[in-house]
């Protein structure tokens, strides 16, 4: 018997921790209680994995600290009773059935601090294999058979970067993993360190072997502390083990792994930057040419890959490019993991066939739209991307499909829209992002993201003018060509896409002073519908400025003098007699 | 607030990181960590150290949202206002810490114990909204969850 209790640091802020305690104190110790990092069931943390000796398990879901006694009961008397309301539904089952997981296989299964654990579950057999059996040039044309392509944005063939930076003149050379996951809403590379760390290790090594680096570093972004502790555990341990160091498996490829944490700059998950970053340096983008592969970390050849990026490299090393080939579309291969996050019902970490549509994802396995809300967007690419409507919901899941609506594939974050998000306020929320983190070299990067915001703040507060889409279209252009990086020339695409999809929420807010999604808070007005309220008296105490009268069983009145649209009241009234207008 | 910053504590850093080339902003996360925030004196001592100019680690050290140039509190609050937080009301709890607290994002209660600090995204995504108060995360807030939270850990000293 053993019990599994998730524990990412998603899981441990929905109670994880507590709940393992509880199981503590009711007797329960390692070997039998043991951890593993996340299923990417997020919506149902915390959950525990009971199996028994056939191996067989029983995941229990939304457990607290209080169900400890109950769990414990069951252990000993095996009745299932006791932990039926606990059980994950057949309707929850199916989220993780309907997903195919590579870069994910085995989070939320193993222990992540265990290196056994790993090696149990097939770990290190893929660096055995390449280092003892196939040349270097031999990995690089595995890689290119799968059709990898990075898994950090660009998308670009993960075998060419390996090609160039291996032909490339010079003794020493660097591997570097981008985990600085920079995208507002993404955490899938944060769930494969957390739960997988020794997998981006065998994957980071393996590229190392094919480009010829002696030296692996990894960014990993300061905000995920759990994820630095772990992997910085299991580069430890692989290093005890003779995985990492001198002459692995016995051959003449010695490879040592340091971590770097970030600081807090998204500008830094641009490749150039990150180099700066890494020889600590303010992380401003470098002219390419000549790219990294050339002249990257410290000037010598380099190699940046994303952290999913590496997390196939295991698999498709072991089971062969053709089978990574025979996933996905014409151009676009394999697996791509998403975070699925936002209005929707089933939050999580699905992985997925490329090829599979945005309906897919969103609708038969994210379960559609949580309270009964109208699907109307979805915001892939974070910043640098766009967001695609709801009529184009069956677009197929593929690099060039998704580049054609005007978004992109991006790392891998889906933040799910419903009616009441207002896209102007979404195009506001994204241009304040990229306006703060312009690194400020670029000229029209740094005054065009500024003047962009100005412009978007004033449409959301009602003072939006005639001509106000068409400049900011004009602007959109000009920081697109005129930007250095990356960040600059995809920072207007949020703008883009909402003005090209949804033209009419931009003119309603503009022409006739009016948020169609009822979020721009100069633009609406609450009010009480007399019809409905109870006269509860909630909303009057709850209001801040004492903006509400009325007394007990009597109908209850905004003032919109006094009223600081702070939404208490709207959020508090059970019987929905507040409303926006 | 202790005004002595006693340079011993970050010798062993300097002593480790001072000659490996680019350790600059090892350095500085690791004297934070020290002291809470990046003490002029330090900057001072970073420099003399390991030969890097005031004005380069001042370059470095004004970048990076994670340095700060002045103490925080017991408490450092990092509130997500990433995507996924923003679609899910994350400027209610925004509003409701700066009412229940008294400051701003980037500044500190009077008695010391809370720092409030806005921040792009915790990678809780799916608990969201969510805040972050000295590495530990707490998901799903509402108004009153954030309110209670804040209370219980004024209530603890
Ligand atoms: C502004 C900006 C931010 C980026 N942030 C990230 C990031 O957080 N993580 C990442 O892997 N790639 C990021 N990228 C893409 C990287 O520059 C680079 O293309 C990628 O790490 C290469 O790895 P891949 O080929 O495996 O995708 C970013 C690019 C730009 C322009
Ligand atoms: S485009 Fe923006 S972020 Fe990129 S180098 Fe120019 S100013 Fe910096
Ligand atoms: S909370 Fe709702 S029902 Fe109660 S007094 Fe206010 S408006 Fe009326
Ligand atoms: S929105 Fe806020 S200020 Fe206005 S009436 Fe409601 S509770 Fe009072
Ligand atoms: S529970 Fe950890 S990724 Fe969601
Ligand atoms: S957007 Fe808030 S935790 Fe990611």
């Amino acid at each position: 018997m053993r019990i599994v209790v998730g524990q990412g640091s998603c899981g441990i802020a929905a109670g994880a921790e507590k709940v393992r305690q509880a199981l503590i104190k009711e007797g329960f110790t390692a070997p039998e209680l043991t951890i593993a990092g996340c299923i990417g069931m997020c919506y149902l943390e915390p959950i525990v994995d009971i199996y028994d000796d056939n191996g067989d398990v029983k995941r229990l879901v939304k457990v607290s600290e209080m169900d400890a006694p109950k769990i414990a009961e069951y252990i000993r008397t095996g009745n299932i009773g006791l932990i039926s309301d606990l059980l994950v539904s057949e309707e929850d089952a199916q989220f993780l059935k309907k997903q195919t997981r590579i870069a994910l296989r085995r989070c939320g299964i193993i222990n992540p601090e265990e290196l056994a654990d790993y090696e149990k579950a097939d770990g290190y057999s893929a660096l055995k294999k390449a280092v003892t059996e196939m040349t270097p040039e031999e990995v690089i044309e595995v890689i290119k058979t799968s059709g990898l392509a990075g898994r950090g944005g660009a998308g670009f063939p993960t075998w060419f970067k390996w090609n160039a930076a291996r032909q490339a003149e010079g003794d020493e050379k660097y591997l570097i993993c981008n985990a600085d996951e920079g995208d507002p809403g993404a955490f899938m590379d944060r769930a494969v360190i957390e739960s997988d760390p020794h997998n981006l290790i065998e994957g980071m090594l393996i590229g190392a072997y094919a480009i010829g680096a002696q030296n692996a570093v990894v960014y990993v972004r300061a905000e995920y502390p759990l994820a630095i502790k772990r992997l910085k555990r299991a580069i430890k341990q692989a290093t005890e083990a003779g995985y990492l160091g001198s002459n692995i498996f016995g051959s003449d490829f010695s490879c040592n792994m340091t971590i770097k944490a970030g600081a807090g700059a998204f500008v830094c998950g641009e490749e150039t930057a990150l180099i700066e970053s890494l020889e600590g340096h303010r992380g401003m983008p470098r002219l390419k040419p000549p790219f990294p592969a050339q002249s990257g970390f410290w000037r010598k050849p380099s190699n940046i890959n994303n952290v999913e990026t590496f997390a196939n490299v295991g698999w498709i090393i072991n089971n062969g490019g053709e089978a990574f080939a025979a996933m996905g579309t014409e151009g676009s291969k394999g697996t791509k993991v998403f975070a699925v996050t936002g209005k929707i019902k089933r939050s999580g970490l699905v992985e997925i066939p490329m090829g599979k549509t945005l309906r897919d994802v969103i609708f038969d396995i994210g379960g559609g739209i949580k309270d009964g809300k109208e699907f109307k967007a979805v915001q892939m690419g974070g910043p640098s991307g766009g967001c695609i409507p709801a009529e184009l919901i069956d677009t197929v899941i593929d690099y060039k499909a998704l580049g054609a609506t005007g978004a992109i594939m991006g790392s891998g974050g889906m933040v799910v829209m419903d009616e009441g998000t207002c896209m102007v306020n979404m195009a506001k929320f994204f241009l304040d992002f990229t306006a703060k983190e312009s690194c400020g070299k670029c000229v029209p990067c740094r005054i065009g993201t500024t003047r962009m915001l100005e412009i978007l703040k004033r449409i959301t507060d009602g003072n939006g003018k005639e001509g106000d889409i068409e400049l900011l279209e004009e602007l959109c252009y000009g920081i697109k060509d005129g930007s250095l990086c990356g960040l600059g020339q995809t920072a207007p695409n949020p703008v883009l896409t909402t003005i090209r999809y949804f033209r009419d929420e931009y003119e309603a807010h503009i022409n006739s002073k009016n948020c169609p999604a009822g979020e721009c808070s100069e633009l609406i007005e609450y009010y009480i519908v007399p019809e409905k309220c109870k006269g509860c008296t909630l909303c009057a105490r709850n209001c801040p400025v004492d903006a509400i009268s009325g007394s007990v069983k009597t109908v209850h009145k905004i003032d919109t003098e006094k009223c600081i649209k702070c939404k208490k009241c709207y959020q508090s009234c059970k019987f929905d007699a507040i409303i926006k207008r | 607030m202790d005004n002595k910053i006693d340079m011993e504590l970050i010798k062993p850093v300097l002593d480790e990181y001072g000659e490996v080339k680019g350790s600059l902003i090892t350095i500085l996360q690791q004297t934070q960590e020290i002291y809470g925030y990046l003490p002029k004196e330090a900057i001072e001592y970073i420099a003399q150290r390991t030969g890097i100019e005031i004005s380069e680690i001042m370059g470095v050290a004004t970048f990076y949202t994670q340095f700060r140039l002045t103490p925080v509190g017991k408490y450092l609050i990092m509130l997500c206002q990433g995507t996924a937080c923003h679609v899910n009301s994350s400027e209610l709890i925004l509003q409701t810490i700066k009412d229940e607290l008294g400051i701003d994002d980037g500044e500190t209660t009077e008695d010391g114990l809370f720092s409030l600090k806005c921040v792009a995204c915790l990678g809780c995504c799916s608990l969201s909204p969510v805040m972050m108060i000295n590495e530990n995360a707490y998901g799903s807030l509402t108004p009153d969850k954030t309110k209670t939270i804040l209370r219980q850990l004024r209530e603890a000293q």
